[in-house]
């Protein structure tokens, strides 16, 4: 695409940035049925068969270039696939297409042909719920191991009948494959699930020619506990919250906290005070350095092998964080601290004290920055091994939905605290780090230069705290202790998570339990790219940009 | 005088290592102290296994495997602050035909639960195992759901059981030397019964749902029978 060709506008938008629907249903010209409102936007329903035609369209046309959430359900007459799409340039114009498909018959158009993301996702719908993707480049299981008998979150699911899971000896997939000559020789290596590479449970059929990768094939659902029956069958008000320190665990526990509350208090019209909302993002970004910290500190354990410096220092800084957080919610790693509304309790006593904490911590953080700076970014052995390996161009972010520290390494300038606000951030202060180098580097870097902004951040929320008039310090808004929310109300909010876009889809009945809870984890979506940076780089190559993707694997598997 | 008085007072007149290299006497650096100390037998007498034991309990090589979020906090009890190093049990080996302890770190599921039986038979006898967290107690939040072990003894015995979601790392550190102290003392393993087994699936009972894998699976592929409700 050259410079020169000028930017269309997207249809459907009016002049000051917002959506209008009903243009939006005249570009479809026919192929919408109904239209439903849900909280976040409204949604299109439209025939199964023209799943691909349609989103064609809106991306085209409409601009709806970022495929962010493919929510499966079954309601008693019917199954409903939900498209969730989004603008990487602006994230609040929002659509969601509705495409429902017979109990009979649970046949729907696949979109992988429109966004690669759309793989992994329709795959889990197929793997969760039951419903059938045509011309799906690969519809198999995903989270459940093959054999599995049944859809576990459909509706005549027994899940006392007994399973059995095979322990598979992994085939050669390019053994039989045409196009690779004869005379090559590729071996088939399996790669964890136990293995340090591999940051957990995450295992990766690999072939390799020599010692590069041909085909890298991840294989996920080795921690796959059953997050969202969990969710499914809690109460609203306080059994969920818990589950969401879970699903990223790498102490970004306030901010997976944060998703869900931001979704359920959409749900159910909760306020929360100004108040609470200073607190909860001030220990979301400490969440945030002690996540990116980690993720430092492994990669660093990945490219150096390096057991003794990077990664006891990340630990160690680690430590800081953790025990501020433990000051402030009792806990080092499982908060469990946000509520529906709110925070649990006030700033620990004596206020002073904490304050002082945490204005060293983030005074320390620049400092420590800059160490690692000179053991990472500035040292020329990091640099040779990370600087063109496991590029990632921006286009293809975008088309697997990348988000994070990973879409913006890619030059994607996308960050939901600053594009769709929540919480107290359009109040403040912050850069978002962007990078266009596309490669290993850039994600560390984005990640080292994110922990500036955060620690910039919290510093904020401190001087605001401190001087909060003291008889104004409301910590909860006034939530009834069961919340029934309107039945058949549909939700989907997303929050800046530490991986990237953290999602939640919520489907009210009318009981105190949600009928349908979906996730859209970051982790999930960024895997999926590693296919496009790995295949043709050498094995060192991959296990740097795994590493770089910074993968979770109980939010991947959920 | 008593002999422990005239113990102390030999080694209070001992010569430092220094003096000794330094003098011209005989050197008195190995043995003289033991000597003095057990009369003239220079020999500890002792069973090899309780040595052994003693050995094993103080050297432990530990398998470098993180599942879910307890590993988190148990790659902080290796690292700077809590240092299990301290305790003699902190090489993590990534390899388990190296290692001798495995702790579990997190929910098991039916998927992983075969490798899980997997990597703990490769590890060479005699081995043991910390099971840290709720979810290797019992399942713990997710105990419910629908491909969840209810935990880890349902497929490997577990020695020592670290409760907490997630255990403090003081906790698992304990843990440890509680097994240490197992060890040393001999005491292995209560033997559980295991629900689940890996075999192969031609020995299976040939009931209804193996009639209908019998396409998708070989006769002598391992597999494991999973049963939620049997499950404890």
């Amino acid at each position: 695409m050259s410079l020169e060709q000028p930017q269309r506008p997207d249809v459907g938008v009016t002049p000051d940035g917002e959506l209008n629907y009903d243009e939006l249903a005249e570009l479809l010209d026919g192929h919408v049925i109904d239209r439903e409102q849900h909280e976040n936007a409204e949604g299109f329903v439209i025939r199964p068969d023209e799943v691909s035609t349609v989103l064609q369209t809106l991306k085209q046309e409409a601009g709806f270039d970022h495929l962010s959430l493919v929510t499966s359900q079954e309601y008693q007459d019917r199954y409903e696939s939900i498209y969730h799409l989004k603008k990487y340039k602006d994230p609040t114009q929002e659509l969601s297409l509705v495409v429902p498909t017979t109990r009979d018959d649970p046949v729907s158009q696949s979109a992988a042909s429109v966004f690669d993301t759309a793989d992994w996702h329709e795959r889990e719908a197929y793997d969760l719920v039951g419903i059938e993707y045509e011309d799906h480049p690969d519809l198999r299981r995903i989270l459940l191991p093959e054999t599995w008998q049944g859809h576990p979150l459909s509706k005549d699911y027994n899940q006392d009948q007994p399973q059995i899971v095979p322990l598979r000896e992994h085939a050669d997939p390019m053994e039989h494959r045409t196009e690779v000559p004869e005379e090559q020789d590729t071996m088939f290596i399996n790669i964890g699930p136990h293995h340090p590479a591999t940051h957990g449970v995450l295992h990766l059929k690999t072939v390799l020619d020599g010692e590069q990768v041909v085909d890298v094939d991840p294989d996920v659902g080795y921690l796959h506990r059953c997050e969202e029956q969990m969710c499914q069958q809690s109460t609203y008000r306080h059994q969920i919250m818990p589950y969401p320190d879970r699903w990223d665990y790498i102490s970004a526990g306030m901010l997976n906290e944060w998703s869900y509350a931001r979704a359920a208090e959409d749900l159910a019209d909760v306020d929360v005070p100004d108040y609470a909302q200073i607190i909860r993002t001030m220990s979301a970004e400490m969440s945030r350095i002690a996540a990116h910290l980690l993720a430092v500190g492994t990669f660093a354990l990945d490219i150096y092998g390096d057991f003794t410096a990077i990664f006891m220092y990340a630990i160690t800084d680690r430590e800081k964080v953790q025990n501020l957080l433990e000051d402030l919610s009792g806990q080092r790693l499982m908060f469990n601290y946000f509520r529906l509304g709110g925070v649990a309790w006030d700033l620990p006593e004596p206020r002073a004290e904490f304050f002082e904490n945490v204005r060293s911590f983030c005074e320390y953080i620049p400092e420590r920055l800059e160490e690692y700076h000179n053991l990472l970014t500035s040292n020329e052995l990091f640099q040779s091994r990370v600087i063109d390996t496991g590029v990632l161009p921006t286009d293809v972010a975008k088309d697997y939905g990348a988000t994070g520290p990973v879409a913006r390494g890619s030059g994607v300038d996308y960050d939901l605290r600053r594009d769709d606000p929540y919480g107290y951030y359009d109040e403040l202060e912050f850069d978002v780090i962007t990078d266009d180098g596309c490669d290993n580097f850039s994600r560390a870097y984005v990640r080292l230069e994110e922990m500036r902004q955060s620690a910039r951040i919290i510093e904020q929320c401190v001087d605001l705290l401190e001087d909060w008039p003291e008889d104004e310090r409301d910590i909860q808004a006034n939530v009834p202790r069961t919340l029934k929310p309107e039945p058949d109300t549909e939700v989907y909010r997303a929050v800046e998570g530490a991986k990237g876009e953290l999602g939640i889809y919520i489907r009210s009945d009318g009981t105190d339990k949600p009928a349908r809870f979906k996730i859209r984890s970051p982790s999930y979506c960024n895997l999926q790219t590693l296919e496009v940076m790995a295949e043709g780089e050498y094995v060192p190559d991959m296990v740097a940009a795994l590493g770089s993707l910074d993968i979770v694997l109980g939010e991947v598997d959920r | 005088m008593s002999k422990e008085q005239e113990l102390h007072d030999t080694l209070e007149q001992a010569q430092t290592t220094q003096e000794a290299r330094m003098g011209s006497a005989t050197d008195e650096r190995f043995n003289s102290r033991l000597r003095q100390a057990f009369g003239s037998s220079p020999f500890i007498l002792t069973k090899l296994d309780k040595f052994m034991n003693w050995v094993r309990g103080n050297s432990m090589f530990i398998l470098l495997f993180g599942i879910a979020c307890c590993s988190i906090e148990m790659m902080h009890t290796y690292a700077a602050k809590h240092d299990l190093d301290r305790f003699g049990a902190g090489v993590p080996r990534a390899s388990p035909r190296q290692a001798d302890v495995i702790i579990v770190p997190g929910t098991i599921v039916s998927k992983f639960g075969p490798r899980l039986k997997r990597v703990y038979d490769q590890m060479p006898e005699p081995k043991f195992v910390v099971s840290m967290g709720s979810c290797t107690v019992s399942g713990g939040p997710f105990q419910e759901g629908y491909n969840v072990i209810k935990g880890a003894e349902e497929i490997i015995p577990c020695d020592i059981h670290v409760p907490g979601c997630p255990p403090r790392p003081e906790a698992l550190v304990y843990g440890v030397l509680k097994l240490q102290e197992q060890i040393r003392n001999g005491e292995s393993a209560p033997v559980t019964v295991k629900p689940y087994e890996l075999e192969q699936f031609g020995d299976l009972e040939p009931d209804e749902l193996v009639k209908e894998l019998a396409t998708e699976i070989n006769e002598d592929d391992l597999v494991m029978r999973y049963n939620w409700v049997d499950s404890p």
